[in-house]
């Protein structure tokens, strides 16, 4: 024998055909391996679940709230309060010039009698105003925003222009709490989305331990794939669809409970709504994150049973 | 087909398996190994199926070099050696059918033609109306069985054995060496651990004994 022959390759190569077909059955017999231990199954499924559900609906939550402010902000109104010297006469000029502009969609006149009046009706200090010699208040100009002006920073701007007007004192914009709310918001889902990454990370840990456990359990079988010749791949397959089935009964359990939250909370939603005389209603899951679940899930499964199989699986060895 | 140079396995606990083993095995040829338990029968027949790897000395199997044969290539490696333990390892939780199958499975074999290789193998050791039990409800003799038909089903070029007949008694032992002298008519390589003696006598076959790690004596060393 001569030991400078070339040692004969081994053959490893399957056909496509044969390859996917083992991927289905191996996917297959994984899905059956969990249906025959319902209880735990369901179990750590619902763990998942609800960890996905937790960002999922608060994510939902802030969408809704945005979508809310941002009708808000097409209605801001402004606010030009006129010089104390300006006439009644001068003031209608003024509401006219500024009803003439492209981006401004309507304007009304307060003007200083009528100023008074709803002060005494709405404030309460109407008794303290009889005690003046003159009127004190200025006549005002509401000025709603045509179409083009979209957002926070348009409608700003359109005020700081407004102030050009010499006869125009103040240009306020009503919009402040809206800017406030837009930043709560922002800060919330800021926030979300750290809880979201971490409960997916509590997602791979669930996901791994339980394939950790079910290494464990298959400890003397594993083996003797290996003893027969079983590649690492082989042996790794079933524990992966395994924790690609678990993120995807989990992702499924996580999008009832945030349609399930949803319908509970469309009821009070509607009437909160009607005491503001909205039309509000929440909206549904977005195309784009009920995919963003259904990949996601079984994406952090496979992640989860890689982590846990790429450490124990090659602790055992046959002996 | 298998030859050892100067092989030593020291273990991490610094208990010494086999100190400078030269061993040659013709393609075709059976031979036994024997020696009291801790000669170092297993340790040898662990290397040649890559179960261990020698510290010292060169294995080469199947005109391998077994010391440069990378990890991933050892599942291919075993597939080429068929081993049979003295406690079986089967999967109980499996029918017959599915044990035997485990191989060809593994090696991404198609469903009709491992029907075909299972049931050959189930009729080479007389159990082709077991093949749906489990192995549990099988006496020793017939796990065994079950175990060298799964050796088999690959049909390798080379079959390892420790111990295969260690629990059963003298009538059945007879029956399972008969079966392995039938193997290797069909030319298949075979290496025997056991201490069964009187048993490997009566075949006339190559006896290799093994003393403290060491071959004491081989009733057939060619080379």
């Amino acid at each position: 024998m001569s030991r400078r022959n070339r040692a004969p390759k081994f053959k490893r190569n399957l056909n496509p055909v044969t390859w996917l077909l083992r991927h289905a059955q191996m996917s297959l017999s994984s899905l059956g391996r969990l249906s025959r231990r319902p209880v735990s199954t369901a179990m750590t499924a619902a763990v998942i679940g609800i960890s996905l559900a937790l960002p999922g609906g608060l994510h939902l939550l802030v969408d809704n709230v945005r979508q809310l402010s941002s009708s808000w902000d097409g209605s801001a109104s402004i606010s030009l309060f006129l010089s104390e010297e300006v006439s009644d006469e001068q003031a209608e000029t003024v509401r006219k010039q500024v009803a003439l502009r492209a981006d401004v969609a309507e304007t009304r006149l307060i003007d200083r009698d009528q100023a008074l009046q709803e002060f005494r009706r709405l404030s309460g200090f109407g008794e303290a105003i009889e005690l003046l010699d003159h009127n004190p208040l200025p006549a005002v100009v509401l000025v709603r925003p045509g179409n083009s002006i979209q957002g926070a920073d348009a409608v700003a701007g359109l005020a700081e222009e407004l102030r050009g007007y010499r006869e125009i004192e103040i240009a306020q914009v009503d919009l402040q709490w809206v800017e406030r709310l837009g930043a709560i918001t922002g800060t919330i889902e800021r926030a979300v989305l750290i809880l979201a990454a971490l409960l997916a990370g509590a997602v791979l840990l669930i996901v791994g331990n339980t394939i950790r456990l079910e290494i464990q359990s298959r400890h003397s079988e594993i083996e003797i794939v290996k003893l027969v010749g079983g590649t690492d791949a082989f042996i790794r397959r079933p524990f992966l669809y395994e924790g690609i089935w678990y993120g995807l009964l989990g992702a499924l359990i996580g999008l009832l409970l945030v349609l399930g939250s949803l319908y509970l909370l469309d009821g009070p939603v509607k009437r909160l709504a009607g005491l503001y005389e909205s039309e509000f209603t929440l909206a549904i899951i977005d195309p784009a994150s009920l995919l963003g679940v259904i990949l996601g899930g079984p994406l952090l499964g496979l992640a989860g049973a890689w982590l846990a199989v790429g450490r124990h699986l090659a602790q055992i060895q046959p002996e | 087909m298998i030859r050892f140079d100067n092989v030593a396995k020291r273990y991490a606990t610094g208990h010494e398996g086999l100190s400078g083993v030269d061993l040659y095995l013709q393609p075709g040829e059976m031979a036994f190994l024997t020696g009291h338990s801790g000669a170092g029968k297993s340790t040898l027949l662990k290397l040649i199926g890559l179960l261990e790897r020698a510290t010292r000395g060169q294995v080469w199997v199947n005109g391998r070099n077994l010391n440069k044969l990378k990890s991933r290539d050892i599942p291919y490696h075993r597939r080429e050696v068929g081993m049979i333990f003295q406690d079986h390892r089967l999967l109980h939780d499996r029918t017959v059918f599915d044990n035997i199958a485990l191989p060809l499975v593994v090696a991404g074999m198609g469903h009709a033609e491992v029907r075909r290789r299972v049931r050959a193998a189930l009729d080479k050791v007389s159990l082709l109306k077991k093949e749906m039990v489990f192995p549990i409800t099988l006496s020793g003799g017939e796990q065994q069985r079950v175990g060298i038909a799964r050796a088999l089903v690959s049909k390798p070029p080379i079959l390892l054995a420790d111990e295969p007949t260690g629990n059963l008694d003298p009538q059945l032992s007879r029956e399972i060496m008969e079966l392995f002298l039938q193997f290797n008519q069909v030319g298949v390589t075979l290496l025997i651990a056991t201490h069964d003696v009187d048993l490997v006598n009566s075949l006339g076959k190559r006896i290799v004994d093994l003393r403290d790690g060491r071959v004491a004596s081989d009733s057939g060393a060619s080379n």
